[in-house]
């Protein structure tokens, strides 16, 4: 079965270079603009792992988490965060929403396929 | 790699909407009373900028637009006030990253001395104390931990490493797997995994929040404990976590066998030490972006040949018409109606492609709120701008060649329309100038406005600057539109003295040439004390016109159908003559002065009365109207626009040419240049009786 990653993010770049590297490695990918996008988008989706960007229009990341996270049958899916910070601070703020990892932007395409993998167990 | 020239691509498209938002909402945080909301997207597109920017490795952009964000953050967490300096500060970093986004997207330099300037502006307001983060990570995240680890960085001994994990809830609660950081050891080499549950309470007290499992793995082989972290990089807060080198004590471990490695550990560990740490070279990103083709240009390209072919159609439509009505066929319904059906389909295509090329002012009109900036400061005059239908669409090509007249004229209007602030307060008006820039869809064409509030055109002072010049007669008796239409002479400037704006060598002669090349037209209307306007007229596409097909003695000439506003076979009591052979019209009260094409185009007309024929009553862009006189009229449709000056030469009262159905060629009437050549005396006398009746 493939694996099916949902990734959110508000700029049509890096959804498109995310949504590259993954169908590259394998993965089915679903994509989403926004937090309230990629709430919407679960059900279709039903990934076994989401990656999203922080600061978006409408719902931004931690939202995006902490709705994900409360939700029953997602609540245990791995959450990625691909952000362009790196600060503690922000770490914590993902973790205490319940960020399962993260990745700083930009990223090399081996390195997030790897985290990914990590993440998933593969 | 054409790949991510393609995301290049996207990126710099997307750049474009997201300096549209930050310009945009830059403006609304001026406006009192602004949605926190706005300042949220300002911060964000300034963000995404960043982010894309990253990922191409355009340093200079993202280094630039860190600081930019650092200081849009102060602003929303309403660490900083926004007074007018410091809004003035934004608008020039909007500006100068709207530059760089061109340079990075053009390869060409930029202008480092402004970078540089605006980040010694900005790295002011950004409070000492709280040190900027780095702009953007590029080795691996460090591991810092704050668990109990006991940390040995000597080298490990090629033996091995026990590795000791005590999951807390959190780890579980932000989705990550135990399981899953064990695979990820596997990976590293040979791992003995033993579970502890000691710890684990019973039914009646555990509880799912102390998870009380805990891992003891003994890997063994070549991994170092900075491989063993990076399993751990997201969970070290929320593990206990020890790694330490395997000692004799830990036995029963497996021999170590350093080669043992499995090959497919290489990748990780390769990319934990091989992680970039530098943007790709200058050299690089110039090569990468001269290569990086504007894919709206080809698009245009494809879209351009489409709109020819139509051209082509239409054309061919109207010979096959021609034969079918040679033949003698032309009553025949099932032929009429198959026709008709050709000529519809026609149309509905044009206007399919028309729409695909058509795009919103709004991308013109977002850089004049730049221009009117830089035309303030330059002359020290305080001005505002007020933008109205730029949701209008017109034709892509005309989006592009827009820029320049328009520029133009809003340092026109700032420099040479606007009164300078005290003469303003002196007048009673506020210190501020406004300066209007408007859109619509004016019956068929799209019109374009700058007005001012300013002091109106000085018709004595142009007259005067006109006669020095020797541009027109001394004394010569002219319309105050004959007056205001000087100012679009070549040479012609008013200004006194120069100043920084009017340096730059152009004129409105330029302005209008432009625009007539797109077919458009400039007019001004201006009232002394109240403000000037300029009014652009366009066409909705160059290549076909809605005509009238008319005749003048054996000329065939087409009239656009935009100027049309009705049509009729006058009474002899409608016409009153005025003298030297000159005549009104009298329609429903009103005098129209008549205006005969034949004379106006030197063609004879048969012998027959003055008073037979057709006239067509017209209404020009700049509202002029007249009564053309015509001797019959055949037909309406759609022809192609084939330029006559590219062609053949300019002919006055003649915009263009076209081909008819029997493959002659007919001119397409110019009916506001015609009106303009009235100007005679008898033209004025008319003009004024009718105004007057």
């Amino acid at each position: 079965m493939t694996t099916r990653i949902l990734a959110v993010d508000d700029s049509p770049t890096i959804r498109a270079l995310v949504s590259k590297a993954l169908r590259n490695a394998g993965f089915d990918v679903f994509l989403a603009v926004d937090g309230v996008d990629g709430v919407g988008a679960l059900s279709e989706a039903d990934p076994h792992l989401i990656i999203t960007d922080i600061n978006m229009p409408r719902m931004d990341g931690f939202g995006l988490i902490e709705n994900v996270r409360a939700t029953g049958a997602y609540a245990d899916v791995p959450i990625l965060v691909l952000t362009t910070e790196s600060g503690a601070d922000l770490k914590a703020r993902a973790r205490s929403a319940g960020a399962t990892g993260w990745i700083v932007k930009p990223f090399e395409d081996e390195r997030l396929i790897a985290v990914i993998d990590k993440v998933l167990g593969r | 790699m054409a790949d991510m020239d393609e995301f290049r691509d996207m990126f710099f498209v997307e750049c474009d909407e997201l300096l549209e938002v930050l310009a945009t909402g830059l403006r609304q945080i001026e406006q009192p009373g602004f949605d926190v909301e706005t300042v949220h997207a300002v911060f964000r597109a300034v963000h995404s900028v960043k982010g894309g920017a990253a990922a191409f490795g355009l340093t200079t952009l993202v280094t630039f637009a860190h600081r930019f964000e650092t200081v849009l953050d102060l602003v929303r967490s309403d660490r900083l006030d926004v007074t007018p300096q410091i809004m003035a500060l934004l608008h020039r970093c909007s500006d100068c990253l709207t530059d760089l986004v061109a340079s990075a997207r053009s390869g060409r330099d930029t202008d480092q001395a402004q970078v540089d300037g605006l980040m010694t502006e900005l790295a002011a307001l950004i409070d000492t104390e709280t040190p900027e983060e780095t702009a953007f990570e590029f080795t691996p995240i460090s591991l810092d931990f704050d668990m109990p680890l006991s940390f040995d960085p000597v080298p490990p001994p090629a033996s091995g490493l026990l590795v000791q994990m005590t999951p807390t809830f959190q780890l579980y609660r932000s989705g990550n797997d135990p399981m899953a950081l064990l695979n990820a050891l596997r990976k590293l080499g040979d791992a003995d995994v033993h579970l502890d549950c000691e710890a684990v309470a019973l039914l009646e007290d555990w509880s799912p929040e102390q998870p009380a499992l805990s891992w003891q793995v003994r890997l063994s082989g070549a991994a170092s404990q900075p491989d063993v972290m990076s399993v751990f990089e997201f969970v070290e807060d929320c593990c206990a976590l020890t790694v330490r080198p395997l000692t004799e004590d830990d036995l029963p471990a497996p021999t170590p066998e350093p080669s043992a490695a499995p090959a497919d550990t290489a990748p990780v560990a390769q990319i934990v030490r091989d992680a970039p740490t530098t943007a790709p070279p200058r050299a690089v990103q110039q090569q990468d972006s001269a290569q990086a083709a504007p894919t709206i240009r080809v698009a245009l390209d494809r879209v351009d040949r489409l709109m020819n072919m139509i051209g082509e159609l239409v054309i061919k439509e109207a010979m096959l018409s021609q034969v079918i009505q040679t033949a003698g066929l032309h009553e025949q319904p099932d032929v009429v109606a198959g026709l008709d059906a050709i000529r519809q389909l026609a149309s509905d295509i044009q206007e399919s492609v028309m729409a695909i090329r058509a795009q919103p002012l709004k991308l013109v009109f977002q850089r004049m709120h730049r221009i009117l900036r830089e035309a303030a400061d330059a002359t020290g005059k305080p001005v505002r701008m007020i933008t109205i239908g730029e949701q209008t669409e017109v034709d892509k090509t005309m989006i592009e060649r827009l820029v320049e007249p328009l520029t133009h004229m809003i340092r026109n209007s700032v420099d040479h329309g606007l009164e300078d602030s005290v003469t303003r307060q002196r007048r009673g008006k506020p210190q501020e100038g406004t300066i209007t820039l408007s859109a619509a869809h004016r019956s068929g064409r799209v019109q374009i406005e700058v007005s001012d509030d300013g002091g109106g055109i000085n018709r004595a002072k142009v007259r005067q600057i006109a006669e020095d010049r020797g541009l027109i007669a001394p004394g010569a008796n002219l319309s105050p539109a004959e007056i205001d239409q000087l100012l679009f002479l070549p040479g012609f400037s008013s200004k006194d003295e120069v100043s920084a704006l009017s340096g730059r060598g152009v004129g409105l002669d330029v302005v209008r040439r432009e625009i007539m090349n797109l077919g458009g037209r400039v007019m001004i209307q201006s009232t002394e004390g109240q403000g000037t306007t300029f009014s652009i007229a366009l066409p909705l596409t160059l290549a076909v016109v809605e005509g009238m097909l008319i005749q003048l003695g054996d000329q065939t000439m087409v009239l656009p159908i935009t100027a049309v506003q009705e049509t009729l076979r006058p009474e002899n009591t409608m016409l009153h003559g005025v003298g030297h052979g000159s005549q009104l019209l009298s329609n429903r009260g009103e005098l129209i002065p008549i205006i005969d094409l034949c004379t106006s185009f030197g063609v004879t007309r048969p012998a027959e009365g003055p008073d037979t024929g057709v006239l067509i009553v017209v209404e020009t862009d700049s509202r002029r109207r007249a009564a053309f006189r015509v001797d019959a009229i055949f037909d309406q449709r759609q022809v192609v626009i084939k330029s006559l000056e590219q062609n053949y030469g300019r002919v006055p009262g003649v915009s263009a040419a076209t081909i008819l159905g029997d493959g002659k060629i007919a001119l397409i009437i110019d009916p506001e240049e015609i009106l303009l050549s009235m100007s005679n005396d008898q033209g004025r006398r008319m003009a004024a009786m009718a105004s007057n009746g």
